[in-house]
């Protein structure tokens, strides 16, 4: 019975099993895989002196600690915002609220070089926020502040969009438990909602932050390549490829991309654990 | 459930407003917060790219459109578009297919490598290009006769004078490159939620390969392929950074939409980078109605559709 049982369960109804897997690796191995081994092959021809040379120059050690900064600052911003927005979305009714729901993933759908010189321009001395700012001696253009607002613009919609499911998926009833039990609306937002939103909270986080790190388009503009000052690691690898040194911008972006790697994994950690929590709730 | 909860919770407006939501001050307090918070991040920077975009007249507007260099922009993305979005779409089916329908060792690990592209700089996407493709790269030393990596390859790529690098083909691999997992992730999850019986079934009465995928699959994941199509193909549209590496920048042959953008911007044509940019604002908004248009049908087939779960699930 036993083998025969897993003999039944060798036999595939369902064909093209080899060929879609066979072609998914192909295509993932031609485009991605071998393409990303480059950037360890041509870091290998730098000795590691060189490497670490490299990689802690100045400039890039500037570029390093704005991007983590600025990407972190940013996605802290949305956390508290986007929850707002989401929970405004699921609990609330209000005029137009369904055009905002779909307006929310405009920085997905917005290319980044749109968004890069509309913000660049929006808050110069002349545009209509960079007007009103400037009596106040704030600057955005061409400064910090102006890569944390692009980086604000993008990240939003992380946040929402992953906290937005959960919130409509909570059990109205341990809210109305806690309430008849006595707790104050805070108290149970406190201390029942909001733990059962802090996995996807993480996750929103980890996401918008990581796509902070690598984004290019929509933070040059508005950054104004100040050295030392306002150069973002992405610019710095793009300035030692428009001066051909290849090493040098491949050892910076070996940085980055294990940054990246170590940031996916903990994110899959982090969705993992929002499913989990969510099923649980659910059971 | 007692029959007490369910009267409990039959009128729910009522039991809404007592217990489980905020005083109406707060309530309005949080939607003010919420509505300028957006206001200022998202439909500000969208309104004042159309009003930028006209801000010569209309004429000028055309004018900057109608240029040579426009054009070739204009095509030339659409051109990076068109080759990248089906191939993505064929990648995208396949990987579903493979991922949910089979169970295989390493499913996860081959999860996370489709999701690579998204966590990768676009500027490292398009430098590990040049770093294959490029005069230093691994195939560019063709050139170089004396120590080519690849011999068979890179006198091939010489022999027929292909250029990659600072060339279409490199705008369009780079291009792929991004917007690789974007059909994929729409379809595993919907096609591990529909499961297999009903493609068993199909097979089981005698249906060949394709007829099951053409006629039970395909129907099933039509929306979720649509969905993924729609952003696949804006950002394919809208890919500034990984193609600004690859691209070399020449104007007229090499540059995108959004690298003409930049050009614009750099001569200081604001006006002009802000009329192209219109263009793809209003491809983004496209998109956005889209999008919300197949979530709202994806909802309506959901609802009216509990039969597909009575039908005794063969085993």
């Amino acid at each position: 019975m036993a083998t025969n049982r897993t003999k039944a369960r060798k036999i595939r109804v369902l064909p093209g099993f080899k060929l879609t897997l066979g072609f998914t690796l192909f295509y993932l191995g031609l485009i991605v895989l071998i393409p990303l081994g480059a950037v360890f092959w041509k870091t290998a021809t730098l000795t590691w002196p060189q490497f670490w040379q490299t990689i802690t120059m100045p400039t890039a050690m500037a570029s390093y600690r704005l991007t983590f900064g600025a990407s972190f600052c940013a996605a802290l911003v949305n956390v508290v915002f986007g929850l707002i927005v989401a929970w405004v979305l699921v609990r609330y009714e209000f005029f137009g609220k369904k055009i905002v729901d779909a307006l929310v993933d405009l920085p997905f759908a917005l290319p980044t070089a749109v968004a890069g010189i509309t913000l660049a321009t929006l808050y110069s001395e002349h545009g209509w926020l960079g007007k009103l700012l400037l009596p106040l001696g704030i600057t955005v253009a061409n400064s910090r502040l102006g890569i944390f607002v692009a980086l604000t613009f993008i990240g939003l919609p992380f946040i929402v969009r992953t906290v937005q499911p959960i919130l409509e998926d909570l059990d109205p009833e341990l809210e109305e438990a806690a309430s008849s039990l006595g707790a104050s609306r805070w108290q149970v937002f406190w201390r029942v909602i909001l733990p059962m939103l802090t996995p996807a909270l993480l996750t929103g986080f980890a996401l918008a932050f990581a796509r902070a790190l690598g984004e290019y388009g929509s933070v040059i503009f508005i950054a104004g390549n100040k050295p030392m000052l306002t150069q973002i690691t992405p610019l710095i690898i793009m300035q030692e490829l428009d001066m051909f040194d290849y090493p040098k911008a491949t050892a910076i972006a070996v940085v980055m991309l294990v940054v990246s790697f170590v940031l996916l994994l903990s994110i899959n950690v982090l969705q993992w654990w929002t499913n989990r929590y969510n099923t649980n709730n659910l059971a | 459930m007692t029959p007490v909860a369910t009267t409990f919770r039959s009128p729910p407006q009522v039991v809404h407003h007592h217990t489980t939501s905020e005083p109406p001050a707060v309530r309005r307090a949080l939607i003010a917060v919420a509505l300028v918070f957006l206001s200022l991040f998202l439909f500000l920077p969208l309104v004042f790219v159309f009003v930028q975009a006209f801000a010569k007249g209309i004429g000028f507007y055309f004018h900057t459109l109608n240029d040579p260099n426009a054009w070739s922009a204009i095509k030339l993305t659409l051109l990076a578009a068109v080759i990248a979005v089906p191939l993505n779409c064929v990648f995208g089916v396949c990987a579903a297919w493979a991922i949910a329908k089979f169970d295989f060792r390493g499913k996860n690990v081959l999860l996370t490598l489709i999701d690579l592209p998204f966590s990768v700089s676009p500027v490292i996407a398009g430098l590990i290009y040049v770093l294959v493709f490029g005069a230093q790269g691994w195939l560019g030393l063709y050139k170089n006769a004396d120590n080519p990596h690849f011999p068979w390859l890179a006198n091939w790529l010489n022999e027929q004078d292909i250029k990659i690098i600072f060339a279409v083909p490199g705008i369009v691999l780079a291009t792929i490159f991004v917007t690789v997992p974007f059909v994929a992730r729409e379809l595993i999850p919907l096609m591990q939620a529909q499961g297999r019986s009903e493609e068993e079934a199909a097979r089981v009465l005698g249906a060949s390969g394709w007829q099951t995928f053409w006629r039970v699959t395909v129907p099933n994941i039509k929306w979720g392929l649509i969905y993924g199509v729609i952003l696949c193909n804006a950002r394919a549209m809208g890919e500034f950074g990984a193609v600004a590496v690859v691209s070399g920048r020449i104007r007229g042959q090499t540059n995108t939409m959004p690298l003409h953008i930049e050009a614009l911007y750099d001569d200081y044509n604001f006006t002009g980078a802000f009329a192209v940019a219109s263009l793809l604002a209003f491809l983004a908004l496209v998109t956005l109605g889209l999008k919300t248009w197949v979530e709202h049908k994806n909802q309506e087939l959901d609802e009216p559709n509990p039969q597909m779960s009575q039908i005794p699930q063969i085993k």
